[in-house]
């Protein structure tokens, strides 16, 4: 088992009253693909700000490879290399697809000149497929085009640990695939990602280790072969009739 | 147009004013001087206006501040272009110091607190009086020689404050900062989220906007040789500015020297030939403008315009 490079230790985030998460403590692994699923509300996008400080963590500490993180800000947090990409997308819409890009590699990825950023930014958008859009304007673009611009900005950040929280919603099933081989690319460089997904069948085809959350709380975690059969999340989650259809699927072959 | 042809024209631009002393009479270089005057303070304001985006109303505060902090040294003994610098130092360290605190407020609150600043300033100048003179003003050392003399020193003087903060101008708009800016400007919540750290950048984009309005402010005390509160500190110069900087295209490099030249020109016609409605037929214009040219007059794409024109002229009633 390779060496822990995020440490959770007890992290809670409270809003007044509401306990958006309580107390989780979890590892993520140098290099490995980890599901975080859970139902609406449950915590998962708090969580990923908490860690990206976004919203400073009410209790608990992070510690991202052995640093104490729990108080940094957000550009803090991208230049150490915990990249994010958002639910709704947030281009930089009057920019170009390149611009766009540009901008993770020259301030994310710690490049001198803004030169020499353009030039990363279109190695980022070769490798997700966009060179042929590089010169549109971010807002022009399709769902799923936005989507990658999202993660080509993020990957310019030369990140240790991505983020993804539901890169794959709205999208259609083709789109899905290719966002898949994406993410399974990226992995194979050896960047660890943490995803949001609702999708049952990219966490089962992607996620070495799921993570559910449920009110604001780590319920379970495991292989995802294991999870599926685990009655607090089919409980909280999953629902009976999934988690009889998956054991079906599994035993036939 | 090309990049090239509009520097060609800013060249022309800055030559037809400096001229203005040889092919015309004091009023017309007078003119001259309030243009690059006004120019200098819009390219200021678009450094936190136009490339962060954040609607700033401080520039009569820092005009003001430059006005005393350039005539109190003098008085005191200081050399004139020393004091200058002495004012363009106080007023960008205000600005940072400043910026700091009111640079967390977003919108509409940024805007108010900016303005709430011309204010406050003013009424700290006007009741320091054993310093300040307060409201009886305060008078500052002469520049030797005749009127015409002092006109064109003062239209030098301008212009030469107006290029330097254009070359900076166009140095931050290909710089990291610049970039750092516009995502600002685009999206600050991305921009933080790629690594930029915003609230520094807008200190900078806000000081770069305040430094050279006191220069501005302290080379105008020494060409009027008298200073008062409520000349220095004015709302309207503190709205006109933006106005101008809007008018031209805000975030750009040239869109500034054109609003501010397009807008004082205008003025200048209407003050000329309409004595009681000028200010009104201006607030129409300003009104118009900012309605059907949001993105400002350099933003308008002049070939389409063109070539529309002629085809409509060429073929009458074809178009619906």
């Amino acid at each position: 088992m390779s060496a822990s490079i995020l440490e959770l230790e007890n992290v809670s985030k409270h809003f007044g009253g509401i306990r958006a998460v309580s107390s989780v403590s979890v590892d993520l692994r140098e290099g490995e693909i980890v599901a975080l699923i859970g139902p609406n509300g449950a915590g998962k996008t708090t969580l990923v700000n908490v860690i990206t400080g976004v919203h400073p963590a009410s209790a608990g500490r992070i510690r991202f490879l052995g640093a104490d993180v729990t108080r940094q800000r957000p550009f803090q947090a991208a230049r150490r290399g915990l990249a994010r990409t958002f639910q709704i997308v947030q281009p930089f819409p009057r920019m170009s697809v390149l611009e766009n890009v540009a901008a993770g590699a020259l301030f994310g990825g710690a490049h001198a000149s803004v030169s020499d950023a353009m030039e990363a930014a279109r190695e980022q958008l070769d490798f997700t497929g966009l060179t042929a859009f590089a010169d549109r304007a971010a807002s022009a673009l399709t769902l799923a085009g936005r989507k990658r611009v999202e993660l080509a900005k993020s990957l310019a950040m030369k990140p240790k640990i991505l983020m993804l929280d539901e890169v794959n919603a709205g999208l259609n099933s083709s789109e899905i695939d290719g966002a898949l081989t994406l993410i399974r690319r990226v992995s194979e460089r050896g960047v660890t990602i943490l995803i949001i997904e609702h999708l049952m069948k990219v966490v089962l085809s992607l996620a070495q280790r799921v993570l559910v959350l449920h009110h604001g709380e780590l319920i379970a975690e495991g292989k995802p072969s294991d999870i599926v059969d685990d009655p607090r999340v089919i409980e909280a989650y999953l629902g009976e009739k999934f988690a009889r259809r998956f054991k079906e699927t599994a035993s036939h072959g | 147009m090309p990049q090239s042809l509009r520097y060609v024209l800013f060249a022309a631009w800055v030559l037809a004013l400096a001229s203005t002393p040889l092919w015309a009479e004091n009023y017309v270089v007078r003119l001259a001087i309030v243009i690059a005057m006004y120019t200098a303070l819009t390219l200021s304001w678009n450094f936190i206006g136009g490339f962060a985006g954040y609607p700033s109303f401080s520039t009569a505060a820092f005009f003001g501040l430059g006005c005393y902090a350039g005539a109190l040294p003098q008085n005191a003994g200081v050399p004139m272009v020393l004091a200058w610098a002495l004012a363009t130092l106080f007023v960008g360290m205000f600005a940072a110091l400043l910026g700091i605190i009111i640079l967390r407020l977003r919108g509409h609150y940024f805007a108010i607190a900016s303005f709430a600043l011309v204010e406050v300033v003013r009424l700290v100048i006007s009741s320091w009086g054993n310093l300040t003179g307060g409201g009886d003003g305060l008078n500052v050392p002469l520049v030797s020689g005749g009127p015409s003399a002092v006109a064109q020193t003062f239209l030098g003087v301008m212009i030469a404050i107006m290029l330097i903060v254009f070359a900076v101008t166009i140095l931050v708009d290909r710089s990291r900062l610049g970039f750092g800016l516009s995502c600002i400007q685009q999206n600050e919540d991305a921009a933080d989220m790629v690594g930029v750290d915003t609230t520094r950048y807008k200190v900078y984009a806000y000081t770069l906007s305040a430094m050279f309005c006191g220069t501005v402010g302290a080379a105008y005390a020494s060409w009027t040789g008298y200073i008062d509160p409520s000349d220095s500190f004015s709302i309207i110069m503190t709205v006109k500015v933006p106005v101008m900087c809007l008018l031209g295209g805000a975030g750009t490099v040239l869109g500034p020297v054109v609003g501010a030249a397009a807008f004082l020109l205008l003025e200048e016609f209407f003050w000329a030939n309409f004595l009681e409605y000028n200010r009104a037929i201006l607030g129409v214009i300003i009104v118009v403008l900012i309605f059907f040219l949001p993105g400002g007059l350099l933003r308008i794409s002049y070939s389409d315009l063109l070539s529309r024109t002629v085809r409509r002229s060429t073929q009458p009633g074809a178009t619906p």
